[in-house]
């Protein structure tokens, strides 16, 4: 199959490569540029675990043909660290409270809290169980996620009143 | 030196009880775990399976030629051409056979017919579609009871004829074998002569383990060298070696296997799948390495499911409660293959658990194994070898009696349990519990969720319900487990021959830092960080000093693997006896360097001190240099350990879990309105963890019994192949868990730890379950099957007259 040239901000970074249109967004990212973060577990749009930030949207990049990505800005949890390559305040606050185990689903989990607390900044409990149910995790029984999320919150809008 | 406390000191390890954060998590919120399908070698290619449609059928023949000429597609291998080199079956850890990929015969939809090699999974899935396979199909049997029909199918015509299975005499031909266990006639006695006896069938659904990350491996032989490394997603990296190596004819000294970081196993990555035997071969074919990654849909049909018990259940009572006999009858489905994951010995697990928390003084157990056109597996789900089903068992014939005697049946537990003064308690069905106090947990329980008060509720809504005042009952569900873990003592438990001990290597360096290699392998339960703590408390080195590795069998010593909640109770030991041995040559170097005799030393935290004179010491620091800088005579100059740790028993962990479920008798729909789940699990290495273990544990119990099956059609189609039919609860769904704890610890273990992993899913399962049967009681409800979702649950109140 004739391969098509696409192109991407990833993580801030202009990137290109060539791929089959029909290549899934998720193996793009994986096998042709290397960014491993996102997950496979599923394939079907159910896991979530592929999770990644498609022009300021929570998109799942196993029913994302490259094509349709081609030119947008893409976000991966390689690219919610500091600015100065430390962990964000969600990779810190999901270590804090132990929001991981086999830390699979992690990536896609962490990609979507970021979008999520965009989406609606002072959640409570039942908006995070709400707003993160597209993604499956299968050790932690969500427990500790919802209070990760809740803590980044937290941290994130004292950070901003601190500046205002 | 001497400027911060002893507490400080101690605290600054990070050991026993800290719940120090993980290690692990660093990499993993970044993005930077190393998975299977993160390992990429150059040159590497994918494979892929050709699965059968039928359940039952033979396969009359398979084109590949089409396949051959699609673009990328390298090669195409079938039975025929594994025949030559012996490899178109392969052992199972049951003792049975397997079919690597389909040989004359398909036994179950999904079955590998034959493996697609391409230059990437694109092309390798463009390749299964162009190969033709010819099937005739032949008369399936879903069912184990219609299985063992005299005029049933021939399932498995390779053994027809047999007479003989891998676990004694076989009397039919879709049987595989009858375990029994206990006094038959002492039981039957007893149940004959019993003022009350409660019968009840209880059937455990099959389900599946479904890890996020689904099973997978990389395969690469090295033609020049003759070396084979295959990394994969294996919970037991040396024993696959092994297994490689025997199927193989490879040397094992020439086989290397690595398991990278594992996205959830529960018991799913035990087993050998042909998926890793097509692999090698295909690696050795076209000289180049190979990846095969399963699609969900591949692992929730074809690898290694769980349950499928009927479990024939009979209690004898005395007229106030007290139990004097137990029986059980358990039909086991196995699927196309017995690949169950057990120990040689018991070909039905630890179901011989299954007098449970309570002190019953005769019983019998009798398993038949048999042959159905299902997906091959039986699995311990997080479980240890058949435990869950042992106790959803006990739990429900618990509730059975305590309907038949019109009882509270927290009550009838009660007067039931094994004392704590009983300890250690020989079982009826041959197991020496090594402690507990079942009595204090449950009292401890009870209160915490105000029992009485929750009663009283329950009666008032009842009241309120048949008043026309609500539509909604409250079940409360009651479950008192205990488990069984840490298999186990070499002298009765192996896996293919080979002994079920574990292992743990130290090395101390110069500057007083460690790595520690162990022979079990973390899949999420953070080993990184709590064997590193086990080290910090024994031999004085914080735990943020110390490296742990796991998962490659050419750098760690031999371990059985991490399943059966075996690794904190035999690897765990492990590594507090090779600390010990450390500490004992550590000893030696402090009163050579304090000048002293080694006895006039004692062992403070962190440190070696002299008896009597505390002001004079030597750190573990400063021991750890001298062994490398100081000429000792009569010592070996380094500092470090091997321990191999088989068992002397189990260790019997248990638990109380209480569950308020609000149930809607209209819709079927359910709310866990509490949960409740008090844990005792020995010493607690990391509270944090433990907690993390029983809300993820509970959360696969609470999918388990309110929605999560496998489900065949009479077809033998697979009807719950995708996340769209197979249930896993979103963080919407999943309840919020409180968490308790008592500390009994085991009295054999070095540091009295019991294994945490397990008790969770083994405890929840029943106390959901219960929950729903407990709403249903005062309208008649006996038993009914998991699991229950919301059909089913609306089915049993349309079935009680609760919609007219």
């Amino acid at each position: 199959m004739s391969k098509m040239h696409v192109k991407l901000n990833l993580n801030g970074r202009e990137v290109e490569d060539l791929a089959e249109p029909r290549t899934l967004l998720i193996h793009f990212l994986r096998e042709n540029l290397n960014v491993t973060g996102p997950h496979i577990g599923c394939e079907t749009s159910h896991c979530g675990a592929c999770t990644v930030d498609m022009n300021g949207k929570s998109v799942k990049s196993c029913t994302i043909f490259v094509a349709q990505s081609n030119g947008a800005d893409v976000t991966t949890v390689e690219g919610l660290a500091n600015p100065d390559g430390s962990p964000g305040v969600l990779q810190e606050m999901f270590r804090e409270h132990h929001g991981l185990q086999c830390g699979f689903c992690t990536p896609g989990m962490i990609t979507r809290a970021h979008r999520f607390l965009q989406e609606c900044p002072n959640p409570t409990e039942e908006e995070v169980r709400f707003g993160m149910a597209g993604n499956l995790c299968r050790c932690t029984g969500y427990q500790n996620i919802v209070k990760a999320v809740m803590a980044a919150a937290d941290q994130i809008n004292s950070q901003k009143e601190a500046v205002t | 030196m001497n400027d911060i406390t002893l507490e400080e000191r101690t605290r600054n390890l990070q050991g026993l009880g800290s719940s120090r954060k993980r290690v692990e998590d660093v990499r993993f919120t970044q993005g930077k775990g190393n998975y299977i399908d993160d390992i990429k070698i150059d040159g590497m290619l994918f494979g892929d399976f050709v699965r059968s449609p039928y359940a039952h059928a033979r396969v009359t023949g398979v084109d590949t030629e089409a396949a051959l000429k699609v673009p990328g597609v390298l090669a195409v291998l079938t039975a025929d051409d594994l025949k030559p080199l012996n490899l178109h079956w392969m052992p199972t850890l049951a003792g049975d056979t397997q079919m690597v990929l389909a040989d004359g015969k398909v036994l179950f939809q999904g079955q590998e017919v034959a493996f697609v090699v391409a230059a990437d999974r694109y092309a390798a899935a463009d390749g299964v579609e162009a190969v033709e396979v010819e099937y005739e199909e032949l008369p399936v049997v879903t069912d184990p009871f219609k299985a063992l029909s005299p005029d049933a199918p021939v399932l498995r015509e390779d053994i027809k004829d047999r007479t003989e299975g891998a676990h004694g005499p076989v009397r039919h031909h879709n049987h595989i074998f009858t375990w029994e266990q206990g006094d038959k006639d002492a039981t039957e006695k007893v149940l004959a002569e019993a003022d009350v006896m409660a019968e009840e069938m209880v059937y455990y659904h099959r389900t599946h383990p479904c890890p996020l990350e689904t099973c997978g491996c990389v395969a690469s032989m090295d033609k020049v060298n003759g070396k084979l490394t295959l990394y994969g997603t294996f919970q037991a990296p040396h024993a696959i070696r092994t297994v490689v190596s025997l199927i193989s004819g490879i040397a094992e000294h020439n086989i290397r296997v690595i398991s990278p970081d594992i996205g959830g196993g529960f018991g799913n990555k035990v087993g050998a799948y042909s998926g890793y035997v097509c692999s090698v071969v295909a690696s050795i074919v076209t000289g180049k390495p190979v990846k095969w990654v399963e699609d969900r849909m591949d692992n929730l049909m074809s690898t290694a499911f769980a349950r499928d018990y009927w479990m024939q259940g009979k209690i004898a009572a005395t007229k106030d409660g007290k139990i004097t006999g137990l029986w059980c009858h358990t039909t086991a489905d196995h699927g196309g293959f017995d690949a169950c994951a057990d120990p040689t010995k018991f070909p039905a697990g630890f179901m011989n658990i299954c007098t449970g928390s309570y002190d019953i003084p005769v019983a019998y157990l009798s398993v038949d194994g048999v042959y159905t056109n299902k997906a091959p597996g039986g699995v311990a789900y997080r479980c240890s070898f058949r435990v869950t089903e042992a106790a959803y068992f006990i739990e429900r014939m618990i509730e059975v009696l305590a309907i038949r005697l019109d009882m509270d049946a927290a009550e009838l537990r009660r007067i039931n349990f094994i004392g704590k003064d009983q300890f250690p308690y020989q079982s009826a069905l041959g197991w020496e519990y090594d402690s507990g106090d079942y009595h204090a947990a449950w009292e401890k329980a009870l209160d915490a969720v105000d029992y009485t008060g929750l009663r009283k509720e329950q009666a008032q809504r009842l009241e309120d319900f048949k008043a026309g005042k609500t539509r909604k009952l409250l079940g409360i569900g009651l479950a008192h487990f205990t488990e069984i873990v840490g298999a186990g003592p070499v002298k009765n438990c192996d896996i293919l021959g080979l002994g079920m001990f574990d292992s743990c290597e130290i090395r101390i360096h110069p500057t007083g830092s460690a790595i520690a290699r162990l022979g079990t392998i973390s899949q999420g339960q953070g080993h990184a960080t709590t064997f590193a703590q086990i080290i910090a408390s024994e031999i004085g080195i914080p735990a943020d000093d110390i490296t742990l590795e796991e998962g490659d069998t050419d750098t760690a010593p031999y371990g059985l693997g991490t399943y059966g909640s075996r690794s904190t109770p035999v690897a765990g030991a492990a590594t507090a006896m090779a600390s010990r041995k450390i500490m004992a040559k550590a000893q030696m170097i402090a009163a050579y360097l304090l000048e002293v005799h080694d006895n006039d030393v004692e062992f403070e935290v962190d440190r070696f001190v002299v008896k009597g004179a505390p002001e004079r010491f030597k750190t573990m620091k400063e021991i750890a240099f001298a062994a490398y800088n100081q000429a000792i005579p009569g010592l070996e100059p380094g500092l470090e350990a091997v321990s191999y740790y088989d068992p002397p028993n189990m260790t019997y962990p248990f638990g109380a879990y209480i569950c308020a479920m609000e149930i809607d008798v209209d819709t079927g729909e359910h709310e866990i309105r509490q949960f409740y789940a008090l844990d005792d699990c020995g010493t607690r290495i990391n509270p944090m963890i433990i907690d993390g273990q029983v809300h993820g544990g509970a959360t696969e119990g609470y999918a388990i019994a309110m929605g999560q099956e496998i489900a065949y059609d009479e077809m033998g189609n697979h009807m719950t192949a995708t996340l769209m039919d197979f249930f896993l609860p979103t963080a919407w769904e999943t309840p919020v868990y409180v968490t308790d704890h008592t500390v009994t610890p085991s009295p054999h273990h070095p540091i009295g730890a019991k294994g945490v992993g397990e008790s969770p899913n083994v405890g929840s399962v029943p106390a959901f379950s219960n929950a729903v049967h407990d709403a249903f009681r005062p309208f008649g409800l006996v038993q009914s099957h998991m699991p229950h979702d919301h059909w089913r649950i609306w089915k049993i109140a349309d079935d009680l007259g609760l919609h007219q």
